[in-house]
């Protein structure tokens, strides 16, 4: 039965088509004058390049972090080019109709058309290609509500004073190698404002494709949610089948003001490299959230893609009665390897915090949860209940465990609870038994395993999920 | 309906089933009974292509097409149907979505169009009704908490919506108090139309006041010794299966009346 699933899991990867798309592309290298120039493109002022400098100068000091539990050759940062554009968009289209119909193709292939009439109703999408972005749709629509979703490179020049407060504030320069390199060579992202008291009307999200070889994607997303404001925001990912491995490096930072609420949602699937470990983005991404009183974020995350993923969205509790969520489903086959997680920083009194990790296990695979819960002095009262299943499919894959809890609260309760258990030949066969053929099986029990994350999700997206889970584990089985 | 000759299967290298024969008409209701070990488990596993069952000869038939060559759940969709002695759990998969699944699985084989959600909704209920569990054990995930009795009272809510065409019964009566066991029972008697067969193994004759068989069968050291009619299985229960030992070895295996 092993055997079945095991060959159940070998499949091909939809996304991984190449986009015939003349591009400007910077030479592989890093150093000042790289920065400047990608400054230069986005025409940006005097203070944003400074920012951006400082982050590199702290960035060459810093050593590339060893901890995880993830086996890589180490990345030689100078092969990398870091800024790759469609031709096409130097001119800066004004409207759907001057965007170049490859790009619009492409997104259209990848199931995002971008034409609002024939978009799911009520989702406003930013689409960004290699280091820029095309096009974000709905912007009138939202200007109404006055929500501000542009690109952040855009937002650089027209909205200064929120960027120049915000940015960096919760995920600081010097944070780690990862964010710091995101500092100095980020190249678009999006950027999210809703004013006070208002809902935003409509699901945001972006949808980040890596086209270009030997390139780098470093996006940066920023989301300030004024004071008693809500929004719900869904990122997606893919890039195509390539032999090399490419470096993602970006960087979200969330703030959530005094009763304020962010919902964030990813679903990545980037391209996860070849059954033999060859190829697939290699994903570091520092995501952080800093919640005022009574704000909550919620992160949920469907991760399926990547050869190496390095993620661990948080939460700073920093207000009274705020609080965080993180639900998360990891599932790795092939070679993949994961170490993600979360960080709960209970800093406010009677903050609240709640981790639902599931990790799925197939193939060679290695996927671990690495997750930290902080209860400071301050927070009187606070509770943090973690939940950790893994799902471990063969017996060639790993599932790890690391959680880490620090309370210097004697009121704070802290609670985890981990599970760790196999597909059983019993559950298949009793499948099986019913009628159903072999894939279908797998795909239902890792769907049930996945449901407490997966009601999470914005509904389109959910639907979406379970179908990605299906895909990845179709062919698992013979 | 189901044809098996000289059927020897294994597991783990070990021989249980020793040249079974038995031969089960449409319609028919045939009790096996046998002592622990005799191997009636392992029939219905080996009939329904569980993995690790090695057949070593002999053959299987269910409506003339050989049921050994067949995957698990091509059987299934010829209409074989296993309930079984330990249901597995599958958590977070609701009993509806589940049952959908093997429903739709079953419509397809048939080539008949799948049901719609709500058409399958009403015949999930009177099932669960039938079987009387709670409705709310149809958005429960798969046996999830179920005690040992609605585990088994599941199975039969299985076996009724899927209308096998042949059903194995696996010790659906162990561990059963009298209500439940009366509702096994009547959950097969509903399903007796003279034309859907059905093997039920027990251990005990308890089971056999409420389904009447058409034919009691003895497995004993993997074959078939003893064979007959309802009053077999009273026998049986006064006596023991104490005087099986050395039957053998005296008259050697009996072909079945069947």
């Amino acid at each position: 039965m092993s055997y079945q699933i095991e060959k159940a899991l070998h499949r091909e990867y939809e996304a991984g088509f190449v986009s015939n798309v003349a591009s400007d592309t910077f030479p592989p290298g890093l150093d000042e004058d790289v920065i400047r120039r990608i400054s230069k493109m986005k025409n940006e002022p005097e203070w944003m390049l400074n920012w951006r400098l400082k982050a590199f100068r702290i960035w060459q000091k810093m050593e590339e972090p060893e901890w995880a539990h993830l086996n890589y050759p180490k990345i030689n940062y100078q092969d990398i080019s870091y800024y790759s554009a469609p031709k096409s968009m130097a001119d800066k289209p004004k409207s759907l109709d001057e965007v170049d119909p490859e790009l619009l193709a492409t997104y259209e292939k990848l199931g995002i058309p971008l034409h609002e009439q024939e978009m799911l109703a009520g989702v406003a999408v930013d689409a960004v290609f290699d280091s820029v972005s095309v096009v974000t749709t709905f912007r009138e629509k939202l200007e109404e509500a006055g929500v501000i979703f542009c690109p952040i490179s855009e937002a650089v020049h027209k909205y200064p004073e929120l960027v120049k407060k915000y940015l960096g504030r919760v995920v600081p320069q010097h944070d780690n190698f990862f964010a710091a390199l995101n500092c100095a060579v980020f190249t678009d992202g999006s950027f999210v404002y809703i004013p006070k008291g208002v809902r935003c009307p409509m699901e945001l999200s972006t949808y980040f494709r890596i086209n270009e070889q030997n390139t780098g994607q470093f996006e940066r997303t920023l989301i300030v949610a004024d004071e008693g404001s809500y929004v719900s925001y869904l990122e997606g990912c893919t890039a195509p089948q390539r032999d090399e491995n490419q470096l993602h490096a970006a960087v979200v930072e969330l703030v959530a003001l005094d009763d304020a609420e962010i919902k964030y949602s990813t679903v990545q699937n980037w391209y996860p490299g070849d059954e033999n470990g060859k190829g697939g983005i290699y994903n570091f991404v520092t995501k952080r959230g800093v919640c005022h009183n009574n704000a909550k974020i919620s992160w949920t995350q469907v991760e399926t893609g990547s050869a190496i993923t390095w993620k661990y969205p948080s939460c700073i509790l920093k207000g009274d009665n705020s609080i965080g969520e993180f639900y998360s489903v990891a599932l790795t086959r092939g070679a993949q390897q994961a170490d993600t997680g979360t960080k709960m920083v209970h800093i406010g009194k009677n903050t609240k915090s709640t981790i639902i990790s599931k990790g799925i296990s197939a193939g060679r695979s290695n996927n671990s949860y690495r997750g930290l819960v902080q209860m400071h002095g301050s927070a009187d009262d606070a509770r943090n209940f973690t939940q950790c299943d893994s799902l471990l499919i063969g017996d060639k894959c790993g599932a790890h465990t690391f959680p880490y809890v620090e309370s210097s609260n004697p009121s704070a309760i802290v609670e985890h609870e981990a599970t760790t258990s196999k597909v059983s030949d019993d559950q298949m066969f009793l499948c099986q038994q019913r009628g159903m053929d072999p894939e279908k099986a797998v795909s239902m029990i890792v769907n049930g395993f996945c449901k407490e994350v997966f009601k999470e999700l914005p509904m389109e997206f959910a639907v979406e999920a379970g179908k990605l889970l299906e895909i990845s584990l179709e062919g698992s089985v013979g | 309906m189901l044809k098996i000759n000289q059927l020897s299967a294994s597991v783990e290298d070990k021989t249980i089933l020793k040249g079974l024969n038995l031969e089960v008409k449409p319609g028919e209701v045939h009790a096996i009974m046998g002592p622990n070990g005799a191997g009636k488990s392992t029939l219905g596993y080996v009939l329904s292509g569980r993995d690790g069952y090695e057949v070593e000869g002999g053959s299987a038939e269910l409506d003339g097409s050989d049921l050994l060559e067949l995957e698990p759940e091509e059987r299934a969709r010829k209409g074989l149907f296993l309930a079984f002695q330990y249901p597995v759990e599958i958590p977070g998969v609701s009993n509806m979505e589940f049952m959908k699944a093997a429903v739709d699985a079953a419509l397809e084989a048939r080539g008949e169009e799948a049901l719609s959600s709500a058409e399958f909704l009403k015949r999930a209920k009177q099932a669960c009704k039938q079987v009387q569990l709670p409705l709310e054990f149809l958005k429960r995930g798969v046996n999830e908490g179920f005690s040992g009795g609605e585990k088994k009272r599941n199975e039969i809510m299985q076996m009724l919506l899927l209308e096998p065409k042949l059903a194995i019964l696996d010790e659906s009566d162990s561990g059963l108090d009298i209500d439940a066991l009366k509702v096994v029972a009547d959950g097969v008697n509903s399903q007796r139309d003279g034309q859907r067969s059905f093997i039920v193994v027990t251990h005990y004759q308890r089971l056999l006041d409420y389904i009447e068989p058409d034919y009691v069968h003895v497995l004993s050291d993997g074959k078939i010794v003893k064979s007959g009619d309802a009053s077999l299985a009273k026998e049986l229960e006064a006596q023991g299966y104490a005087w099986l030992q050395g039957y053998e070895d005296k008259n050697g295996a009996e072909e079945p009346v069947a």
